[in-house]
């Protein structure tokens, strides 16, 4: 059994490297820095969601919220953003991680299914997000750092050198690395943190046994009732983190932005490999995914901007759903050949 | 469960083809005391605070806006009981919504007549929804497919199939021949209204008396011993998709009637949420096994109302959005206690 999601992430690696390799070959500008650079600044939110929505589909359940969770923390982050850095960062998660513990209480205490109450939690956070903004987007305060945790990156401390002509290929490596846009690294971080937790902690193990059978790991005496709460949490908090960049790289709280992200999310994780049913995933293959999503809109971008086809808005989403739809088949061939084996 | 016995699944297959008789009274059981309670408490407080709500004019708003909200509801009813879902329901609205008047205006084939040209128009239109709904059900049933995952695809693919269609723009048209079917009305009812009547009072009798609504509701209570009993499960899962499409497609036609434009952006614009809303608080069993089409009618009409009453006082919709969603966990709590 470990082949297979093994396997099923490595099909998305390879189709990622395919697809940059297209795109490389395809687009002048491609693989140049800034499109790099704007590919992972604006992916890292949907990284981080995607990430919480793994733990969540591991454990056999849905977070259908994040979207309308992030657009309200970004409203509370804009709010907060004029005291500075810190206070719209940490509103911005409080209020991702307040709308997970009501999704955690409601599902793990009330025994309501997952897809019924985080539905409601998205109206419900939708609703509290344009209220607050009166249904406006409001602004991000320019005087503070804030916007750096959208925007920014740590090129300002790169050495002269590395930006001369004669910097070298070590020298355009540091460059790199240096102006990897600060989301991106929350994201990894984000990831590296998810790793470990899911692959050398208790509570990881916890995560899959819930998914794996939740009657089963109840009769083991595990913690089930307290994984699926804090499954839960988690995916808020990076919901939260999601907003918070929101409102920093675009510069204003969108109470009506994020719609949809769940299914992003939800396309991200599957793709990976990661089962529906719960029980098995990987969280590097969901970053895999993510980004296999990402520069697939990028590519068709491209194809847009050389005018070849005019692929509208429109075009996109029967592409995207078309892309949803193989998956799922393949996914649930390799299920079916794998339980046959 | 045992206090459910009138709609407890059977795995026995000679009760299946049995069903229990009863006139069109009996479809109401006292399952639904709680939920009347609460649109009568409803009707109550709305009688005594909201000014002018006494009228016919009130009623036909209300009754119009919960109409299509209802007709949704009752393909997602079956679906939800044989333990499914279906989010594609909006786009399978606008895919109807957006074919429809390129038919009866004769942009896709020359039409003999408008009456023929609207005949066409809405057979067509609705074989189209349940050709998608049939989309859905195969992905459920043939790849099985996790039901919310299948019904994403469309929910995504199937408003830019409208779009792409449409290239986006809005279709305006003026037949008020083709609009009888929302706005035209029998003995001072609106028309949509006695549809949405004919389809629950139909789907209501399908699921209780016939066997295919036995067979719905044993494969949503236990599909596994639905299986052994000898139903068949693949069968029962594809048509309550394609029903839950034919309901979506006659809703999409509705739509477009009321507003005598087709707009594939807009119609059935997060619809799911309303419908599996008001089956829910109808008191449909979302897990599946128990289901009940008259209170998906409940349903829809007490959230209709909680809207309705506060947005008449003065509460912006933004804070009605909140109270919907305290009204879904109420509803699916009380539910689970109910069983317990």
């Amino acid at each position: 059994m470990p082949r297979l999601h093994a396997s099923a992430g490595f099909g998305a690696l390879l189709a990622l490297l395919l697809i940059i390799g297209f795109g490389a070959w395809r687009y002048d500008g491609f693989i140049s820095e800034y499109n790099i650079l704007t590919v992972l600044r604006y992916n890292s939110m949907f990284a981080l969601v995607g990430l919480g929505m793994c733990f969540v589909i591991m454990t056999g359940g849905i977070d259908l919220s994040v979207g309308s969770v992030a657009a309200l923390s970004s409203v509370v982050a804009a709010y907060l953003s004029p005291y500075g850095l810190i206070p719209g960062l940490l509103g911005g998660l409080a209020a991702g991680v307040a709308a997970g513990t009501i999704n955690g209480f409601i599902i793990s205490k009330m025994k309501i299914l997952p897809f019924i109450a985080t539905l409601a939690t998205m109206l419900a956070a939708s609703g509290v997000a344009l209220l607050l903004s009166n249904q406006q987007s409001v602004p991000a305060s320019y005087d503070t750092n804030f916007m750096a945790l959208g925007q920014g990156d740590f090129a300002l401390y790169a050495p002269d050198w590395v930006n001369g002509e004669d910097a070298g290929f070590f020298g355009a490596v540091i460059r790199i690395f240096l102006g990897f846009p600060i989301p991106a690294w929350i994201a990894l971080f984000a990831y590296l943190l998810g790793s470990l937790i899911l692959n050398r902690t208790a509570f990881g193990r916890h995560v899959l046994a819930v998914g794996g059978g939740e009657e089963a790991s109840r009769l083991m005496g595990l913690p089930t009732d307290r994984t699926i709460f804090l499954v839960y949490v988690m995916s808020g908090l990076l919901a939260g983190m999601a907003g918070v960049i929101l409102a920093a790289q675009f510069g204003a709280g969108q109470p009506i932005e994020g719609i949809g992200w769940e299914l992003f999310a939800i396309a991200s994780v599957v793709v990976g490999g990661t089962l529906l049913t719960g029980g098995k995933g990987s969280v590097g293959a969901t970053l895999v995914g993510t980004l296999l999503l990402g520069i697939l809109f990028t590519v068709l971008n491209f194809e847009n901007g050389m005018g070849w086809i005019s692929l509208s808005a429109y075009w996109q989403s029967v592409l995207r759903g078309g892309f949803l739809f193989v998956v799922v088949i393949l996914q649930s061939r390799l299920t079916r050949s794998t339980a046959a084996a | 469960m045992s206090s459910t016995t009138q709609n407890a699944p059977s795995p026995v297959p000679g009760s299946v083809g049995s069903p229990p008789r009863g006139g069109i009274a009996s479809l109401l059981s006292r399952r639904h005391i709680g939920t009347i309670a609460a649109l009568i408490a409803l009707l109550i407080f709305n009688f005594i605070f909201t000014p002018h709500f006494a009228t016919m004019q009130t009623l036909s708003v209300n009754l119009t806006q919960v109409c299509v909200i209802v007709i949704v509801g009752v393909g997602m009813t079956m679906v939800i009981a044989t333990g499914g879902i279906d989010l594609s329901v909006g786009s399978i609205m606008a895919i109807a919504g957006a074919f429809a008047p390129q038919i009866f205006q004769g942009m896709l084939f020359p039409v003999p007549n408008l009456y023929v040209g609207i005949a066409l128009a809405i057979v067509m239109s609705i074989t189209i929804a349940g050709f998608f709904g049939l989309f859905n059900g195969w992905l459920v049933s043939s790849f099985r497919v996790q039901p919310i995952i299948a019904t994403l695809i469309l929910y995504i693919a199937g408003r830019g199939i409208a779009q792409v269609w449409t290239n986006g723009d809005l279709q305006v048209f003026k037949v008020p021949e083709f609009q009888q079917i929302a706005i035209g009305r029998v003995f001072g009812v609106p028309f949509q209204v006695w549809i949405m009547l004919a389809l629950v009072l139909i789907a209501a009798w399908a699921l209780q008396r016939t066997v295919f609504g036995r067979q719905v509701l044993a494969v949503g209570g236990n599909e596994q011993a639905a299986r052994l009993a000898g139903i068949p499960v693949r069968r029962v899962k594809r048509l309550v998709y394609v029903i839950s499409g034919v309901c979506s497609g006659i809703a999409g036609l509705i739509v477009i009637a009321m507003n005598s434009a087709a707009d594939a952006n807009l119609i059935g614009m997060g619809i799911e949420l309303d419908v599996i809303a008001a089956v829910a608080v109808g008191g449909t069993l979302l897990s599946g096994g128990r289901a009940t089409i008259i209170g998906t009618l409940l349903g829809a009409l007490i959230i209709q109302l909680v809207r309705y009453t506060l947005l008449a006082n003065g509460v912006p919709d933004a804070a009605a959005l909140v109270v919907k969603a305290g009204l879904i966990v109420l509803a699916v709590w009380l539910q689970r206690q109910d069983r317990a």
